[in-house]
């Protein structure tokens, strides 16, 4: 597959420079048309709210030639590579040792993220970021279960890693619940509401079903927003307690974990502790999950995604297949849930918005749909990616959707682009993904 | 319903709309044996084959299946995945419905879901890894080593179904409604896009089912070589009605039947019958 | 019985302005298949280019109120016009054949571009423009004292929804450019064969619902005086709501869907509360497919076996 599919022609390829200009020239000048008003022209609304304007030819000019110059670059990258695509750009050897790479990769990352908090123990950023992958990894890995595997659409993810955080957040202020009570409460919750949105859900099918889970995530923070007497509204919910090891608090009191191993106390010890934690969870999502795939219900959920008429034929009931499948990932979302809200200490309705659930959708499709490795690398690669930018601030966003295009554009299939099988008579085959269907859900 | 019958329809109509496409249809099949339904295209077959496999409701009409044990059921009442599930009826489609994603081991083990599902203690003990339902992973490769040996794929156990020749993709999708364990096993045109030795594989892949495992098979046919050779019983529709049923030979020699096929032209149509045999 | 008469009038031009961004959804859904999510930003973009139109117009003078609305009626269609076009031929063609959720995935990033992208060029505050049309009629004053009134603003965007819905009916039913997209809608290669340009077809079909996102944008604009960057969400969400609502795929439908919005999300801040009006909407979204899978007008989904 070529990255960008084009009139790719034997002559236009040989095209001069002309022609090259020529294209170039109808780029810039769209571009132009484009900019005009939008970047030419810059509107503000003044202290009497009288709008005023200014003009910034100079940056629409600058744009313009941007664009300019840009086209005339991507068209000599691309008659440069040719229109053979990356596919056949890889020579066997290097096929061979990705294969390679691709089977120590997976037991290589998880030695390295045990190791983070040993090597980065005085960086609290990387290990803050750290945390953050991790929350991701596990949300990637519970959205797995829907999309991925059943093949269920779900762009109302986020609904339930708010229940699961409002969940924790509220029991343990409200009644002084300790974390590891209302770690499986808040996943008990979350699976309830993935029940409770799987039933209208039914008989829905692809964008009626994107609509419908869209909704239902609106819905839920809405009622976060406007349930003041409960959630506190858009103020939040703020103090919720900080985990304990399993019941020794860990600050700098007398009963404090750190002065009963009589070590010197220290913040940092917090953080690490969380990122065990999510780490933790991280792989037991996993563990439940590969578990599962062998199990006659995971093999349900991927015959669900391949056929559901054929499933029923082979009377399976599909019905409540598909509803634990929007409960198992319902619960890791809650799960993950309650670990951002003991994290942060405080949440509110603002973290649970669509671009939440859109992010995660993006990992999960980045990783290729089903790969338990590849969700890890996406979210990684995303979360990561998005830290890195973080200088641009009010660009961030810009750059992070234009890099959610090209990659799709790259690699509409994701990162790993095989299904491995989940019981074997002599030896596992990768299954090519174009085999492989994403469900109609 | 007599002993000797699994199936029984009893004046069953489906109606679309205004259009009816199965009117005022009986027959019976007999049990342990191969029973056709057979005639021209648009005469109802698939819909009826949808009707006792619960994927429409019928407008009208009763549909009885009876087990070994003596046990009834009516078909008409259940729908969707029970019929698959308790009163085992297993079905192929006339368009191939593998799950082309998965290898043809897991064909055959997602199609012993529901044994397997309670071996697994509704997943809990399987979750844990409970040795019951380890044993009971292990009957269920059996099962499935045992069809792709029968029907000649084992070699290929650990391949993507989808990438499958047609052949074999028939033989596979018929190996896995067996390993359901079916009581009744419909077959909607197994034979459709085979070459001559894949259908004679075919005629003696039904016949061993019949013979050695005693399953009851329904199928609807165009291929008449296929037909006439394995079939006990056949019963020719035409515009959603029937209009023959007899022994092959009967059948061969009905001039209604001739009739249906091809109109008026009776030695083409003597041609076609007898094709093959 | 006049609140309620007077809440169906702001319902019905609410609704009207979701049924014109609705159109755009339910198009490209019909003909490529995909939920093109970018398009409530598409909207935003022309609720702005139409304000940035109106400041240079005014700036320069010019007093003539028809002129200055014809001007940015075509200015701002024109110019998201060719933003729908852009989106298409970057985000979405290089994905045509691609599995179903990598062009909504690159949708969804297009989305993101275009709201931050108008953060970026526009700035984050509101932008609010003097009210252009003023005016209206008193249909009706009960001895209470309550009127029911009907402003010019009103008439204009429930007058140019109709036009705009006629013209857009005749251009699917009667024109070749009609023609070529209900071909491509049934069957693209086939209409291929048959010397439809597919491509052309394809983003034609981006322009136009692009230009009737921009009317939604300027019409949104002249009724509520004010647009801001991220306006496009929310107005997305409810408009994808109602196409869905309608029936996605059914242009009839999308306008339906769009009235159906409106009248809900009015009657619900009028009568119960106004925090949980999008809820009611959303709910009632949920409720109707609960019993009509394929929403009101949409074609039942016949399963083939």
């Amino acid at each position: 597959m070529t990255p960008i599919p084009h009139e790719t022609t034997h002559a236009s390829r040989t095209a001069g420079i002309s022609a090259l200009l020529k294209t170039a020239f109808i780029n810039a000048l769209i571009a132009l048309v484009l900019f005009s008003l939008m970047v030419g022209i810059r509107t503000e609304a003044g202290s009497d709210g009288q709008l005023t304007y200014w003009t910034r030819f100079g940056d629409l000019a600058s744009l313009v030639a941007a664009v300019f110059g840009g086209s005339i670059l991507i068209e000599l990258l691309r008659q440069w590579i040719g229109s053979t695509g990356t596919e056949k750009l890889v020579p066997p050897a290097v096929k061979s040792g990705m294969s390679f790479v691709g089977r120590y990769l997976a037991p290589a990352l998880l030695i390295f993220t045990l190791l983070v908090p040993v090597i980065f123990y005085n960086q609290r950023y990387i290990l803050d970021l750290a945390i953050l992958v991790l929350t991701y990894v596990m949300l990637g890995w519970g959205l797995n279960v829907v999309v991925g595997l059943a093949g269920l659409l779900d762009l109302g993810y986020v609904a339930f890693y708010a229940v699961g955080a409002y969940s924790y957040a509220l029991l343990a202020t409200n009644f002084g619940w300790s974390f590891w009570v209302c770690l499986p409460l808040a996943g008990i919750l979350a699976a309830f509401w993935g029940v409770l949105l799987g039933f209208p859900v039914l008989r829905l099918r692809g964008d009626y079903l994107a609509i419908v889970t869209l909704a239902f995530g609106e819905i839920i923070r809405l009622v976060i927003i406007n349930w003041q007497e409960l959630t506190g509204g858009p103020n939040g919910v703020s103090s919720i307690p900080r985990p304990s090891f399993f019941g020794i608090p860990l600050d700098n009191s007398d009963s404090g974990l750190a002065a009963r191993l009589g070590i010197e106390y220290s913040p940092t010890h917090r953080i690490v502790f969380l990122f065990y934690l999510i780490l933790a969870l991280a792989l037991l999502t996993n563990w439940v999950t590969i578990r599962l795939r062998r199990l006659p219900i995971g093999r349900a959920w991927e015959a669900l995604r391949e056929d559901e008429v054929a499933c029923r034929a082979l009377g399976i009931n599909t019905t409540t297949t598909k509803l634990t499948a929007f409960a198992t990932g319902a619960m890791f979302g809650g799960f993950a849930g309650a670990f951002f809200a003991t994290r942060q200490g405080f949440i509110s309705p603002e973290s649970f918005t669509f671009q939440e659930s859109a992010l995660v959708l993006a990992i999960v499709v980045l990783g290729g749909m089903g790969s338990q490795l590849g969700v890890a690398l996406a979210a990684l690669a995303m979360i990561g990616g998005f830290e890195l930018f973080r200088s641009l601030e009010t660009y961030r966003m810009l750059v992070f959707g234009m890099a959610m295009v090209l990659i799709m554009i790259w690699r509409p299939r994701g990162l790993i682009g095989h299904r491995a099988p989940t019981v074997y008579l002599t030896k596992a085959q990768a299954i090519s993904s174009d085999l492989v269907k994403e469900g109609h859900g | 319903m007599s002993r000797d019958e699994i199936l029984s329809v009893d004046r069953l109509t489906m109606r679309f709309g205004g259009i009816v496409a199965v009117q005022d249809l009986s027959f019976a099949a007999e049990r342990k044996k191969i029973t056709a339904l057979i005639g021209p295209n648009g005469a109802g077959k698939t819909t009826v084959f949808n009707c006792i496999t619960g994927f429409y409701k019928p407008s009208d009409g009763t549909i009885r299946l009876a087990h070994d044990d003596g046990k009834v059921i009516a078909l008409e009442r259940l729908n969707d995945f029970r019929i698959a599930k308790q009163a085992k009826v297993a079905r192929t489609f006339q368009n191939i419905r593998l799950f082309p994603g998965m290898t043809a081991l897991e064909n055959l083990m997602v199609a012993q879901h529901n044994a397997l599902m309670r071996a697994s203690g509704f997943t809990l003990l399987g979750l844990i890894g409970a040795p019951g339902y380890r044993d009971a992973e292990k009957r269920a490769i059996g099962l499935a080593t045992d069809w792709l040996r029968r029907v000649n794929l084992l070699d290929r156990a650990d391949d993507a179904a989808g990438n499958f020749a047609y052949g074999d993709q028939r033989r596979l999708e018929i190996a896995r409604a067996m390993c359901t364990e079916p009581a009744l096993l419909c077959l909607d045109e197994p034979a459709a896009g085979l070459n001559a030795r894949e259908s004679a594989a075919l005629s003696e892949l039904l016949l061993s089912i019949r013979n050695e495992l005693g399953t009851s098979i329904l199928l609807i046919e165009h291929d008449m070589s296929v037909v006439m050779e394995i079939s006990d019983h056949i019963v020719v529709m035409d515009h959603g009605v029937k209009i023959a049923e007899g022994s092959p030979r009967e059948v061969r020699d009905d001039p209604k039947v001739i009739a249906a096929y091809l109109g008026t032209d009776e030695e083409e149509a003597v041609a076609v019958m007898e094709g093959g045999s | 019985m006049d609140y309620f008469a007077q809440q169906l009038i702001n319902g019905l031009v609410l609704g009207s302005i979701y049924g014109l961004i609705a159109i755009g959804y339910t198009m490209v859904y019909g003909i490529v298949g995909m939920i093109n999510f970018a398009h409530g930003d598409v909207f935003m973009i022309g609720g702005f280019v139409a304000l940035i139109t109106f400041v240079l117009l005014i700036s320069t003078g010019l007093t003539a109120i028809p002129v200055i609305l014809l001007v940015v009626l075509l200015v701002s269609m024109a110019i998201t016009a060719l933003y729908g076009w852009t989106i298409e031929r970057i985000a979405y063609r290089p994905l045509r054949h691609s599995f179903r959720l990598a062009p909504m995935l690159s949708a969804i990033g297009m989305s993101f571009v275009l709201t931050n992208y108008s953060q970026v060029a526009q700035g984050a505050r509101v932008k609010p423009i003097p009210p252009f049309i003023t005016g209206g009629y008193t249909l009706h004053e009960s001895q209470d004292g309550f009127v029911i009134q009907l402003s010019n603003i009103q008439i204009m965007v429930v007058v140019t929804t109709i036009v705009l819905l006629a013209i857009f009916t005749w251009l699917v039913s009667r024109t070749r450019l009609g023609r070529d997209m209900r071909a491509c809608e049934q069957d693209q290669t086939m209409a291929a064969l048959l010397g439809v340009n597919v491509d052309r077809t394809i983003s034609m079909t981006f322009v136009i619902g692009a230009a009737l996102a921009a009317v939604a944008g300027l019409m949104y604009l002249l009724y509520y005086g004010l647009v801001d960057f991220f306006m496009g969400f929310v107005a997305g969400i409810k408009a994808f709501t109602a196409a869905v609502l309608g029936g996605i795929g059914s242009l009839p439908g999308a306008m339906l869907g769009g009235l159906a919005i409106g009248l809900i999300e009015t009657f619900w801040s009028a009568y119960f509360s106004v925090e949980y009006k999008d809820v009611a909407a959303f709910s009632i979204l949920i409720v109707v497919l609960i019993f009509m899978p394929t929403g009101l007008l949409g074609r039942p989904e016949v399963e083939k076996v």
